[in-house]
């Protein structure tokens, strides 16, 4: 590919802004200025669909009605263990609107051991479905279903699954689950004796450094402690599922899903289908924070049962069930194990961890502890337990949560045995120029110099203020492609498969492509979430953002380029000489000559012009060549919470949120979402927690009355903070924010707990019940 | 029956009732050890007096119209809406009170619809989420939703304008308090709330 070189903006506007000559690709085009020069990238530009959302218009996939449309249902298992001895369905099937009924039988890959049912494993395990004129009707007759069971015993509780005569949940080693929502991390399930699997102690940045040892012997000081997290689930407004009409010549799927494309390669796998005759459709979606990467069994029962009847078939599961079997954040035990020098420097780290995704893996505690802070001897053993539970799934910032709990407590108790400020000390030993700013414009107007010694705030209720920190990696999907086409009568239209989960991916391609053109972000219309346009990335792992938007302005400025040769042939001059600004193109040594936009294309052969692009490597290049891009999105969280020494009843006041992700694309869309993992991370903190019950195996709480999450009344003043900062990787530099959004948050408030009461709470949710115990006010 | 559902009865018809057991765990035959899950599940109703059997036809008005709809004596108001009226704006997400993603008016009232027996709305005039604008104008709580980035997935959005609205028809003068007061039975996952905050005060302030 042919190259040329081009001035980016490089560095931190306000702090250490400069220009960087890189090597591009010739199709690529010229580098953007700071935000500050332009017209629609980086402002507050309203999201092209909120009308839609606000009247009620929108239609997600669980509003879907096509004409016949039966409903279906699940029956799942209610026992969290054992095998199906018998399933009897005659008399579901004489229940009038009844059209279908599948049973889930094994899979080759399961191996034919026993009967032909999958062995139950967890309570709320599919294992039938009925297709009927109506969901009253499904459920009366998944109702009429009778089934036998054959009992085992089981285990629910993360360190009884440990104990070596624990029941095992599967007897065989287990692959690692394919999850879009965390990219690269391994898990591997073939190692490990009982319920135990892993260790995992290596990541794409690399194994164990160094020699523990020698860095325990070298360090003044040293904190070691355990930290434990719960199992939360996800808990979308929408849930999962699917409206799949399978017909002679296609499958059409509407899903509720973060990645249409993936959905259809599932499918087209599952069938042994054409990729090209499996259509997957997501046009609104009502949320899914990592769990909604996959066709499920939703998909292939949906299908099956549409095959089976005809007929479209509408699948959504209930409340309770997406609680039970459509993920959650795996719970975690760390022990962590820190030196340091008396100056702050940190000698070594030393962690390990077990955690439960139930049936599934994915239980680690992340990369935080490897690359957040320098230290050169490292190790870390991260375990997954199996237990008999609901599967676990990838949640906003996988294990980069659960690992922030431990090491940003830690590392804020190493600064008080240092003497050391919490940030003095992070300002020691994070070599983040873009958490350095963070730290010193969020501690500003969060007011952190007001914060007061651990425990001495008087009166019932003390107020307290922590800070924490949060590292996630710049992924890219290389697979990434956008159509961009403009038709002759000047409207712009960008396709494909990429989904907008309600982080604002519609407006954000718009607002790209719009700025590319001259036009407004209201004149680009956006057709996405469909796989007959170009394949784009999954909606995981905050990989969207620098993933798709290079290549829509690639598209665009393709597109314009092609515009700009039919129009310098009419004008005798060259592409190179015009420019497309505010609506019009305009001759820029002549700026007398000019035509509007929408004019421009009137004389054109054919009527549009369609460019599909995707995007090349990151013009420094990778830290790994499969798109691990260099840099970190990171973040810095104040909180300020009260704490109430009489009834334990924490409230968080205040938080400021300081974050980076390259050149931001939209001011409010990207508050909204720091805004909500910052809300999670409260729930996170203080709320939600899933309660099992080990007598039954059941999910006690699998609802929205008693799964408690933050409403209106609990939510604090939230100020963010975005830090520009150009690094010169792509044609947009942009990146997502989702993740770490969500990574600091609950251990900022673990901090400021235990600024307020002067003792430390290793363990979260951080109830009342938690507090009044460390206050010593009420025993086990 | 008809006479019943057009009527003004008061008559209540517990919806927990009608759909008591139709979950999807009460369908083994399964005895566990502590017996707390030990039944055998058959679909049954409640005993008492025969309302209606099957799908009956009412009248109902829905955002100034009248419509005729046919329900089941289990049918929700929320389930009336969005199956049989193809009013989709209203959303179902608890299903049993506890989000307000179903908040419907009844004469200017808001309540769950999903715990609203359809054949109990009667003459009762039902606003959703569609009857808030007037043709293309929007109100100007969702004109301010949509300045201040109030909605991200947006499956909540509906119920959230709609306790909104209420309370601004109410109340020309919100304090944060009571915008907070009004949505707190509103369950956003996304986290829109500091913004729905926002919008809502802002719109107060355009509409005075
Ligand atoms: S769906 Fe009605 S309150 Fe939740
Ligand atoms: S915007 Fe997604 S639940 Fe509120």
């Amino acid at each position: 590919m042919e190259k040329r070189k081009e001035i980016f903006p490089f560095g931190i506007p306000g702090h250490n802004l400069s220009e960087i000559e890189r090597e591009i690709p010739n199709d690529e085009p010229p580098a953007w200025p700071v935000n500050d020069q332009l017209k629609e990238v980086g402002k507050r530009v309203n999201r092209i669909d909120a009308r839609a959302k606000v009247t009620g218009e929108a239609k997600y996939t669980s509003d879907m009605k096509l004409s016949g449309m039966l409903y279906a249902k699940f029956l799942r298992s209610n026992i969290p263990h054992g095998s199906i001895t018998s399933i009897d369905t005659s008399e579901a099937e004489k229940v009038p609107g009844v059209h279908g009924i599948h049973i889930i039988t094994k899979n080759k890959e399961d191996g034919m051991v026993g009967n032909e049912y999958p062995e139950i494993k967890y309570v709320g395990q599919p294992i039938a479905g009925v297709a009927a004129e109506s969901l009253s009707i499904a459920k009366d007759a998944v109702a009429m279903i009778k089934i036998e069971y054959d009992p085992k015993s089981f285990v629910i509780d993360l360190e009884e699954a440990m104990l070596p005569d624990a029941p095992l949940v599967f007897k065989e080693p287990i692959q690692r689950q394919e999850d879009g929502g965390d990219v690269g991390v391994v898990h591997d399930g073939s190692k490990g004796q009982g319920n135990l699997r892993g260790p995992t102690t290596s990541s794409f940045y690399g194994g164990p450094r160094g020699d523990l040892e020698k860095g325990f012997a070298e360090a003044d000081v040293m904190v070691e402690n355990t930290y434990r997290t719960q199992v939360h689930t996800h808990m979308p407004l929408e849930t999962h599922g699917v409206v799949i009409d399978w017909k002679p010549e296609e499958m059409l799927v509407y899903a509720s899903t973060q990645n249409t494309a993936g959905v259809r390669n599932e499918l087209a796998n599952y069938f042994e289908l054409p990729k090209s005759q499996v259509r997957v459709i997501c046009d609104f979606m009502g949320g899914g924070f990592g769990a909604k990467h996959s066709a499920g069994s939703f998909g292939p029962m949906a299908a099956i049962l549409s095959k089976k009847t005809k007929r479209p078939v509408w699948l959504m599961i209930d409340r309770k069930e997406e609680h039970l079997a459509e993920g959650n954040r795996p719970s975690s035990i760390q022990t962590l194990k820190i030196g340091a020098k008396r100056d702050g420097t940190l000698t070594a780290i030393q962690q390990k961890s077990h955690g439960t995704a139930g049936v599934a893996l994915g239980a680690g505690v992340g990369r935080i502890a490897q690359i957040l802070y320098d230290c050169p001897n490292f190790k870390t053993e991260q375990y997954d337990v199996l237990t008999h539970a609901g599967p676990g799934a990838a949640w906003r910032a996988p294990g980069n949560v659960q690992g922030a709990f431990g090491v940003e407590q830690a590392i804020d108790e190493l600064a008080e045995k240092l003497k050391m400020d919490p940030l003095a000390l992070r300002d020691k030993i994070d070599k983040s120029e873009v958490r350095k700013v963070e730290r010193s414009r969020g501690a500003e107007l969060f007011g952190w110099s007001n914060r007061k010694p651990a425990g001495s705030a008087s009166g019932i209720i003390k107020k307290g203020m922590g800070v924490a920190q949060s590292c996630w990696p710049r992924f890219v999907t290389l697979n990434s492609s956008i159509e961009v086409r403009i038709l002759n009568d000047g409207s712009v239209e960008v396709r494909g498969s990429v989904q907008d989960i309600g982080t604002g991916t519609k407006t954000i391609l718009a607002q790209v492509v719009a700025e590319e053109l001259g036009l407004k972000t209201t004149d680009i219309t956006v057709r996405i979430g469909d796989t007959l346009f170009p394949d784009g990335p999954g909606s995981g792992g905050s990989v969207v953002t620098q993933s798709i938007t290079p290549p829509a302005r690639n598209a665009a400025y393709e597109a314009k380029m092609k515009l700009f040769n039919q129009i310098a042939t009419k004008w005798e001059t060259e592409a190179s000489k015009l420019e497309a600004v505010d609506g019009f193109i305009i001759h820029k040594d002549d700026r007398s000559k000019k035509i509007p936009f929408k004019e421009a294309l009137r004389g054109m052969r054919t009527s549009q012009i369609s460019v599909t692009a995707s995007r090349s490597n990151d013009y420094g290049g990778f830290q790994q060549p499969w798109g691990l891009a260099y840099g970190d999105l990171g973040s810095v969280q104040f909180a300020e919470v009260s704490v109430n020494t009489n009834t334990g009843f924490v409230k968080v006041d205040r938080v400021v949120a300081a974050h980076s992700c390259g050149r931001p694309l939209n001011m409010s869309q990207l508050e909204s979402q720091v805004n909500g993992g910052v809300i999670q991370g409260i729930s996170y903190a203080l709320y939600e927690n899933r309660v099992m019950d080990k007598g039954t195996g059941h999910f006690m709480n699998a609802n929205v009355d008693q799964y408690k999450v933050p409403y209106s009344m609990e939510i604090p003043e939230i100020e963010v903070i975005i830090v520009e900062e150009y690094g010169a990787l792509s044609s947009t530099d942009a990146y997502g924010i989702g993740e770490p959004a969500n990574i600091a948050t609950a251990v900022a408030i673990a901090n400021a707990v235990y600024n307020a009461i002067g003792v430390r709470i290793y363990e979260i949710p951080i109830t009342p019940a938690s507090i009044l115990k460390a206050l010593n006010k009420i025993y086990e | 029956m008809k006479k019943l559902a057009s009527g003004k009865s008061k008559k209540s018809i517990s919806r927990r009732g009608f759909i008591r057991g139709a979950g999807l765990t009460t369908a083994g035959t399964v005895v566990l050890n502590s017996g707390v899950l030990a039944f055998e599940h058959k679909e049954s109703y409640p005993k008492g007096d025969l309302i209606a059997e099957g799908a009956v036809e009412i009248k109902m008005k829905v955002n100034g119209l009248s419509r005729t709809l046919s329900v089941e004596p289990r049918t929700t108001l929320a389930d009336a809406l969005r199956d049989q009226l193809d009013m989709t704006g209203t959303k179902i997400v608890c299903d049993r009170g506890s989000c307000s993603a179903c908040t419907v008016y009844l004469d200017g009232k808001p309540i769950n619809s999903c715990m609203t027996m359809a054949l109990d709305v009667g003459q009762q005039e039902v606003t959703t989420i569609e009857g808030i604008s007037s043709g293309e104008k929007l109100h100007p709580v969702q004109e301010a939703f949509i300045e201040h980035d109030a909605t991200q997935c947006g499956y909540c959005t509906p119920g959230m304008v709609m306790s909104c609205v209420h309370l601004l028809k109410h109340n020309s003068n919100p304090t944060l308090d009571d915008v907070k007061h009004a949505t707190r039975g509103n369950l956003c996952r996304c986290g829109t709330y500091p913004h729905v905050f926002k919008a809502t005060l802002s719109a107060a302030e355009k509409m005075k």
